[in-house]
């Protein structure tokens, strides 16, 4: 076995932050190794130190023995380093070609040789399994295919070894699937690969070894034939975290219903006949992969847009008027899908952004001059009530960190007592113990009688929160099964989009009753 | 109407049509190097002020037309190193830095040039760039003149924006340029830097407005006088939206608004009874119409006006 | 080399930005006086001088930072909500013949004081609103970015004023100059000064800038309108209506740039010519970001552009210093104030 790579003791501070403490990484020729851990864990800034986008305080990186030269990304691709970034670095008004082409030539040339590149990007394209058209603007591909175009960048750049950042975030499960069998078959030509992931299922099919890391530190080392699901979980977190349980529910009336909703995408997948009900005291979960329609349908019942057609009915009233402050007096409490971007104003007080959505109320504000003192005691209470670390009043909410900036979002959505919530991605990019909190939270909402329709892409989180569970796909809702019932394989069936067998449990369910 | 159709006949006319597009032909390649790669540039007009200040200065003391060209191209690369240190890397708003810019370059050249000139009441001239009739070409009737007897820098800017469209298009610098102005994150994941990228395109789309400033006073007058740009560098911006950020959209939208340009000129003398003020109002409320036209219709590069910090998304 | 946000920018900084960023262009404007072969400390000696050193001076400052408070005030508000209202200078101008317009009426002519000063001082205001409501109308309903129109708008309505004062509104008896009819002596502002041309549109300028600032940290507008400015998508989703906002923030910057034009045709000028504004409107930039947007700032970086101004136009005749170094220092100050907050803001990490 060749050592292609090696980093040797890399540290990386940011401030007062450690990322990277003294971790030392191998990998052999022909072997995928998977670099887990939790978010914020180091892995990104890891590798970022590997492709030359940081400079590592300490530590060296050498690529088949030569040692690279510190925070040079052109050093790292001519040692035949590729990265294929989380997000994808590409550009959406050119094409596949133009986009794979942007940087292999050198920049002082009179006239870019396009059909050598075009000729050696079908060749790659071929040999390797990822078909793709070179012609095509960016912008109309799938995010399969534009994930195949990254790919085919770093090899474009005779990349022999590849490094993936969570190159299974925006694929459905056998989108991913058919991803690892193509990365298992460039192995056998020769590439070596690190995959970095927080998914342990992913992990145990796909690697050969398996390296964790937890806060920036190396904290074990397997080969994954020899270790387990497990093992690698408590590994990750560093201990055992006990996730609520979920009592059996008491639906009762019906809270929301939405019927035959259809609405023109806003940023993200339009809706099409849309019908469902959501009773008091009961947990809808929607799962999908990412891009189908969940951020639409968060955004519709949160009240962002009205539907273009079909009604939305709040206690069995039909809403005459469907915007934000009409669906929060209704009674709906939102969690946004995206703290930073959509929940919180980073530069904004505590206390403003505590009260903002609710400015409009008599609670805090009278003949449009702000109820400062009440506003600043309404968040003190939220910040004790849900020990939002961190926070004081008049601080900025961007110094938060994730964690604390949801409880904060929490607390200002259900200390107004919603008896419907709206939960999107609620626990996205928190760690363990704060998602434990957040789960909690949901739970106790609907014990008290709320109905919380809860959209998530993670389903261990849905099947443990929810009680009954539907699919949304294309923009178009599965049937519902209830949590009992719910299984991988069936689960994976719903969101492909393969119906069959959720409604004859909706039936049989529905029988039941 | 024969009046209309005697201005639509005459040489001169068309003539005037290229000479008054050629500071707004630099002036707009210019904006849409510098929109390409990500960054607006509002500081034109302080830039093209400079540039027909610097250009006037070097030729009235004893500098050759060329190298009074060039000195506007260096002026307007100064200024917009400037820009582009304060937008690049330190990623301060492009809206309030190129406004300063434009506020800081067109006093500095109004303080250069009175230094220079104390007291004149009337702005002391220069030799200007005579047409430069192109053997054979400009023979040929009516087109001859309106396309082969115009000055040298005329025909730069014309060269130029081929140049360009080749540039932007066929050459991988061009490309990376392109990129940087999409996603800076994927040209700086292939290996180059799209700081510097965009500190060198800022500063040659700068140099450009320069040299349209420059062509202000050394070809279209002979003199300079503050204020003389009058909103010139503003409407290239809106052109380069008009153009949908193309070179050779670039050239056309140029020529159509000195097209109206010339055409309001010369209706002005023989329209009575309508206040010139309402003709000289037409450039502007054109760019206005421009820009709605298009607004819909344009494909902005999709990082324009974001700042690229590496490790920030 | 990479830069950091401060977690918590310190108020000794935030105080520290905008007297470092004057100073910084004081020194290079300093270099540019010594290039023209004076003395730096002297000219800025005469600067003072000029500014402050007689009653007259200080009079003159005092009058030139009105409308600087205003078009300030005008730029600060619009840019707190990301409006990039840079039409400043185009709105002064229509207030201003805004009030002429209305002088003519005779019925206004006939009103007491008050009253008459009161509706002229609407009418300049409502004029300015509507000018900024245009390009801010083809911004929303067609996504055409406002800084270009605004900017464009600027010579169009300079030119409208132009195309008044040679017509319709031309004074008869201006010997041909082309100058707007007065404005009627009962909507002229008291003077404040005994033989100064001081008014008490200083007042009127000092108010606004409380005004705003207690509608910016006190109302339900002024956290719609930051909202708005700092993020819009989640202001959308806490409920801030970002249209009616936009237009409610529109309104009152385009109100402040018009009511700076109405005030110092009804206070300095008595009638309107095309060089009313020394660049009043451009200046409110500079002047916003001085103050880093903040309304009581304004009042203090609008004076300093005004003792710049003043000072350089008395220094100018004694040293033969082009008096443009006052709008060089001004504008140099901008971009030096750009880099302040900047630091303020940020440190810089290897």
């Amino acid at each position: 076995m060749t050592r292609v790579l090696e980093l040797d003791s890399i540290t990386k501070r940011f401030g007062h932050v450690t990322a990277n403490e003294d971790v030392s990484l191998h990998l052999d020729r022909g072997e995928i190794v998977a670099l887990l851990g939790e978010n914020g864990a180091g892995k990104t800034t890891l590798m970022s130190i590997l492709f030359g986008h940081y400079t590592a305080d300490e530590g060296t990186v050498r690529v088949e023995g030569a040692e690279l030269p510190p925070g040079k990304s052109r050093a790292a691709i001519r040692a035949g380093v590729g990265m294929v970034h989380q997000h994808f670095a590409l550009a959406p008004n050119l094409t596949v070609l133009e986009n794979v082409l942007t940087g292999t030539e050198p920049l002082w040339k009179f006239r870019s040789n396009r059909a050598a590149g075009r000729a050696k990007l079908v060749e790659l394209s071929r040999k390797f399994g990822l078909k793709v058209d070179p012609d095509a603007r960016v912008s109309d591909l799938s995010v399969g295919e534009c994930q195949r175009v990254e790919i085919l960048k770093a090899l474009y750049n005779d990349a022999r070894i590849l490094i993936l950042d969570e190159p299974t975030a925006v694929l459905t499960a056998q989108e991913a699937d058919s991803l690892f069998a193509t990365l298992r078959q460039m192995t056998e030509n020769g590439l070596s690969l690190i995959f970095i992931s927080h998914k342990l299922h992913e992990v145990m099919s796909a690697s050969d070894r398996v390296v964790v890391l937890r806060r920036g530190r190396v904290v074990a080392e397997r080969r994954t034939a020899e270790t387990s699901k497990e093992e690698l979980a408590e590994l990750m977190v560093g201990r055992k975290v006990q996730r609520p349980e979920r009592p059996p529910a008491t639906p009762g009336k019906v809270l929301l219903e939405g019927v035959d909703l259809a609405l023109g995408g806003k940023g993200g997948a339009s809706l099409h006949g849309v019908s469902f009900r959501l009773r008091a005291g009961e947990t809808l979960g929607i799962i999908g992969v990412s891009g189908n329609g969940q951020t639409t349908l968060a955004g519709l019942v949160s009240g962002l847009y009205p539907p273009d057609s079909g009604t939305l009915l709040i206690d069995g009233q039909e809403v005459p008027r469907h915007d934000v402050p009409h669906a929060i007096a209704a009674g709906i409490g939102r969690i946004p899908e995206d703290r930073n971007a959509e929940g919180t104003i980073g530069d904004m007080a505590t206390w403003e952004n505590a009260v903002l959505e609710r400015i409009w109320s008599e609670d805090f504000s009278a003949r449009g001059v702000v109820k400062r003192a009440a506003a600043r005691a309404a968040t003190e209470e939220i910040i004790k009530g849900y020990d939002v670390r961190g926070a004081s009043v008049d601080g900025r909410i961007r110094l938060l960190s994730g964690g604390n900036m949801q409880k904060l979002i929490l607390g200002r959505v259900l200390n107004a007592g919603p008896s419907i919530l709206v939960a999107a991605q609620p626990s996205r990019g928190l760690d363990e113990g704060a998602i434990a909190g957040v789960h909690e939270r949901l739970l106790e909402a609907r014990g008290r009688g709320a109905g919380v329709l809860l959209i998530s892409e993670d389903l261990d989180e849905v099947i443990a929160l929810s009680d009954r569970i539907r699919a949304i796909v294309n923009g178009r809702l599965s049937p519902a099964i209830p949590a009992e019932r719910a299984d991988a394989r069936l689960l994976g069936l719903m969101m492909a989009g393969d119906w069959t067998a959720a409604e004859a449990i909706e039936a049989e369910d529905a029988h039941a009753l | 109407m024969s009046v209309l159709l005697d201005i639509l006949s005459s040489v001169g006319m068309w003539e005037a049509v290229l000479r008054i597009a050629t500071p707004l032909i630099l002036g707009t390649l210019g904006v849409l190097l510098c929109e390409r790669v990500g960054v607006l540039n509002l500081g034109i007009e302080g830039i093209m002020t400079f540039g027909a200040m610097v250009g006037w200065l070097t030729v009235y003391s004893g500098g050759d037309l060329w190298v009074g060209i060039l000195a506007a191209a260096a002026g307007g690369a100064a200024f917009g190193f400037l820009h582009a240190l304060l937008t690049v890397p330190l990623g301060l708003s492009q809206h309030v830095t190129g406004l300063g810019i434009t506020l800081f370059a067109s006093s500095f050249s109004y303080y250069v040039f009175r230094l220079a000139v104390p007291t004149a009441s009337s702005p002391p001239t220069v030799e200007p760039f005579r047409p430069l009739a192109v053997p054979v070409l400009s023979d040929i009737p009516f087109i001859g003149p309106v396309l082969f007897n115009q000055t040298a820098p005329t025909y730069m800017a014309l060269i130029l924006v081929a140049v360009l469209a080749w540039g932007l298009y066929r050459t991988p610098l061009g490309l990376a340029i392109r990129m940087t102005g999409e996603n800076p994150h994927a040209v700086d994941a292939q290996g180059i830097d799209p700081i510097w990228l965009r500190i060198g395109t800022i500063m040659a789309g700068s140099a450009l407005m320069g040299m349209g400033g420059a062509f202000l006073t050394l070809a279209a007058f002979n003199s300079f006088f503050p204020t003389m740009v009058q909103g010139r560098g503003w409407i290239c911006v809106a052109l380069v939206v008009f153009a949908l950020w193309r070179p050779g959209r670039a050239l056309l939208g140029a020529l159509l608004f000195a097209f109206f340009d010339a055409f309001q000129l010369r209706l002005q003398t023989v329209v009575e009874g309508v206040p010139y003020q309402l003709f000289l109002m037409l450039p502007y409320i054109l760019s206005i119409v421009a820009l709605i036209v298009m607004a819909r219709r344009a494909r902005v590069p999709q990082a324009l006006m974001q700042p690229y910090r590496r490790g920030e998304r | 080399m990479r830069f950091e946000r401060r977690d918590h920018p310190s108020r000794a900084l935030t105080i520290a930005a905008p007297i470092g960023a004057v100073l910084a262009a004081l020194i290079v404007a300093g270099l540019l006086i010594a290039i023209a072969g004076a003395n730096p400390i002297r000219a800025y000696g005469l600067i003072l001088k000029g500014a402050f050193g007689s009653r007259l001076g200080i009079s003159e400052t005092l009058t030139r930072t009105t409308p600087l408070i205003l078009t300030g005030l005008a730029a600060a508000v619009a840019f707190r909500a990301r409006l990039w209202n840079i039409g400043g200078e185009g709105q002064f101008y229509l207030g201003a013949l805004a009030v002429a317009a209305f002088g003519m009426i005779p019925a206004i002519g006939a009103l007491p004081a008050p009253l008459a000063i009161l509706l002229c001082l609407i009418a300049g205001a409502v004029v300015g609103m509507i000018l900024l409501l245009v390009p801010l109308g083809l911004r929303l309903k067609f996504g055409v970015d406002e800084v270009v129109t605004t900017l464009l708008l600027n010579f169009v309505a300079v030119l409208f004023v132009s195309l008044m004062i040679e017509g319709a509104m031309k004074d008869p008896l201006a010997f041909g100059w082309p100058q707007s009819v007065p404005v009627p002596e009962a909507a002229e502002l008291p003077k404040l000064l005994a033989r100064s041309r001081l008014h008490a549109g200083l007042l009127i300028a000092l108010v606004m800038a409380v005004v705003v600032w207690w509608l910016q940290s006190r109302t339900v507008f002024g956290m719609r309108s930051r909202a708005a400015g700092l993020n819009p998508r989640a202001a959308a989703f806490a409920g801030v209506p970002l249209g009616r906002t936009l237009i409610a923030v529109a309104c009152l910057s385009g109100g402040l740039a018009g009511l700076a034009g109405a005030i110092e045709v009804m206070g300095v000028k008595g009638y309107v010519t095309t060089d009313l504004s020394p660049n009043y409107g451009y200046s409110g930039i500079v002047i916003a970001m001085l103050a880093n947007l903040n309304p009581i700032g304004v009042i203090a970086a609008a004076l300093f552009s005004a003792v710049m101004f003043v000072g350089a136009d008395s220094m100018s005749r004694a040293l033969s210093i082009p008096s443009y170094i006052a709008d060089v220092t001004v504008a140099m100050s901008l971009l030096t104030m750009l880099v302040a907050i900047f630091l303020a803001q940020y440190r810089i990490r290897r």
